[in-house]
């Protein structure tokens, strides 16, 4: 019981202290890839550590629910890098790690981002906020059928007896697994405000999303939702790699396989992080009314996934 | 599940010929409708080939030669071609907008997957559960055929169509017999040669690639 606890402590820090590292990998992989010289890859610490040092200016209008958010979305995000299968399988937390309660954990997160940024009153702020519910009420349910594609699989919404299923029973291709890929892909694009939902660099008013309803931030609570969205790219990559590339996450109290598991993760993360430089440089950020569609797109491939389930897999 | 690894394979691609389907569904640019063709093409060559070293069906060697040649090669190259000297690759707003024909591919899935459910418990061959998935890409294809208006995709979804047979052929009875394949194959190439041929004339009759103008011809 110790060590499930320790493991659950390491588990949980790795994900916290690793994900600005992601992000700065996919940063440099993206300016490679655009052919420009890229910011070291610890970039993302050291915004953190400056934004953390500065002095904090805050709106006289905003109540405590402005001040409040940062500390509430950064909790969410590492509770989700928690419950979230990465080296370890089956840890003291995991009979909380349901697809279905994870999907909420982000809505949490959200809601409470959206309200933030309507809290000032400033019109940028109301603007993003409309924008971040519109992509995410059509984002949500494609993202569950992704899960629900996954559970018809293994029997279970639990994100560790999925994992357990693919990954450390009979090695079996399913084929409803590359349609949920593709829908998870486009999904987490959109959650994640990456292109070619939103750029998540760009300031310009006509296209952003995530970046209007953070304005009105700065010092410590900036930092912390900088490294909430860190943490949120960092928990859908665990996830990606949890629901169609488990193998190397280590079986419950199997302590030999934990370097070979963290080696793995990193690979992983690796591979993944220049796979989404890749895909953002190749693409273009499309328009807003477009993503409507590109939802759609996803959800109707993820309930694909699931009819091909039916058709092939039983 | 107690099916092999090379069928399970062959399960996977089938479900990457539908999803292919689908991404032709809704794109919008003539040029990534090629590119998905030939994707199409390769995917479909490739399942025919692994059918034929798992039930050692020799002439289903040559289908697949055939597919790579004719459907990866040499259509998508012509294809290319003719897009560049037509310059028609701008987007294209289908008749009926692309959530919408989604929304219909959906329910077309589920229909033929229903219609084949009885057909393929009868089957024989082991690679009978991906008769649905051929039969929805064949649908898929003619929803593709009616919802364009332009010359070009609607040719596409044409050949779309029939890599879908052909993956039916090969699923429910591996494969027709060799000659019968030869023939189809050569008809397609032909048929897409004199198609080629046409798309000039019609634009130089009606200044544009969209059938709708054809709608309108009366004898005089």
């Amino acid at each position: 019981m110790t060590t499930g606890i320790l493991l659950q402590v390491l588990q949980t820090l790795l994900a916290i202290l690793l994900a600005p590292l992601l992000m700065g990998w996919v940063n440099q992989c993206r300016a490679w890839l655009q052919g420009r010289s890229a910011p070291p890859i610890t970039q993302p610490y050291r915004v953190i550590r400056k934004l953390f040092h500065k002095d904090a200016v805050i709106a006289h209008d905003a109540s405590p629910l402005f001040r409040f958010a940062p500390y509430m979305i950064f909790a969410c995000m590492a509770l989700a890098a928690g419950i979230v299968p990465t080296i370890v399988n089956d840890l003291p937390f995991s009979p909380a790690a349901d697809v279905i309660a994870l999907v909420g954990i982000f809505a949490l997160a959200r809601v409470f981002l959206a309200l933030a940024a309507m809290d000032i009153g400033t019109s940028f702020g109301t603007l993003g906020a409309r924008r971040e519910m519109l992509i995410s009420f059509l984002a949500e349910p494609a993202l569950l059928m992704v899960f629900f594609t996954a559970s018809l699989i293994s029997q279970s919404t639990e994100l560790p007896v999925i994992v357990e299923t693919l990954a450390h029973k009979q090695f079996v291709i399913y084929p409803s697994l590359a349609f949920a890929a593709v829908a998870f892909w486009m999904v987490s694009t959109a959650e994640n405000a990456r292109i070619p939902v939103d750029n998540p660099t760009t300031h310009l008013e006509l296209t952003m999303i995530h970046e209007a309803m953070i304005l009105e931030y700065s010092a410590r609570h900036l930092a912390l939702i900088e490294w909430a969205v860190a943490l949120k790219l960092f928990v859908y990559s665990a996830l990606g790699i949890a629901l169609f590339l488990p193998w190397g996450i280590a079986q419950a109290g199997d302590l030999a396989a934990l370097p070979l598991a963290v080696l793995a993760l990193l690979g992983k993360l690796l591979a993944g992080g220049a796979g989404l430089a890749f895909l953002e440089t190749i693409s273009a950020k499309m328009r807003l009314f477009r993503a409507p569609e590109f939802l759609g797109t996803a959800f109707l491939l993820a309930v694909l996934g699931m009819l091909t389930h039916f058709i092939l897999e039983v | 599940m107690a099916l092999s690894y090379t069928l399970q394979v062959v399960n996977l691609l089938a479900a990457l010929l539908l999803l292919i389907a689908f991404a032709m569904l809704s794109q919008r640019r003539i040029a990534g409708l090629v590119t998905l063709f030939a994707w199409q093409g390769g995917a479909l060559a490739a399942s025919t080939a692994i059918v034929a070293w798992s039930t050692g069906q020799h002439h289903l060697y040559y289908s697949a030669v055939l597919t790579v040649v004719l459907k990866v090669v040499a259509m998508p190259w012509y294809f290319f071609r003719l897009i560049k000297r037509l310059d028609v690759d701008r987007e294209v707003e289908p008749m009926i907008n692309i959530p919408t024909t989604m929304l219909i591919g959906i329910v077309l899935v589920i229909f033929a997957f229903n219609l084949a459910l009885p057909i393929s418990q009868m089957a024989g061959t082991v690679t009978r559960s991906t008769l649905g998935i051929a039969m929805a890409s064949v649908l898929l294809a003619f929803l593709m055929m009616i919802t364009r208006s332009k010359a070009i995709p609607q040719v596409i979804g044409f050949l779309a169509m029939e890599n879908g047979l052909f993956f039916a052929a090969t699923s429910a009875s591996y494969g027709m017999p060799l000659v019968v394949e030869m023939g189809v194959a050569l008809d397609v190439l032909v048929g897409v040669f004199v198609l080629g041929i046409f798309f000039f004339q019609i634009r130089e009759t009606f200044d544009s690639l969209d059938l709708k103008h054809m709608e309108k011809l009366k004898e005089r």
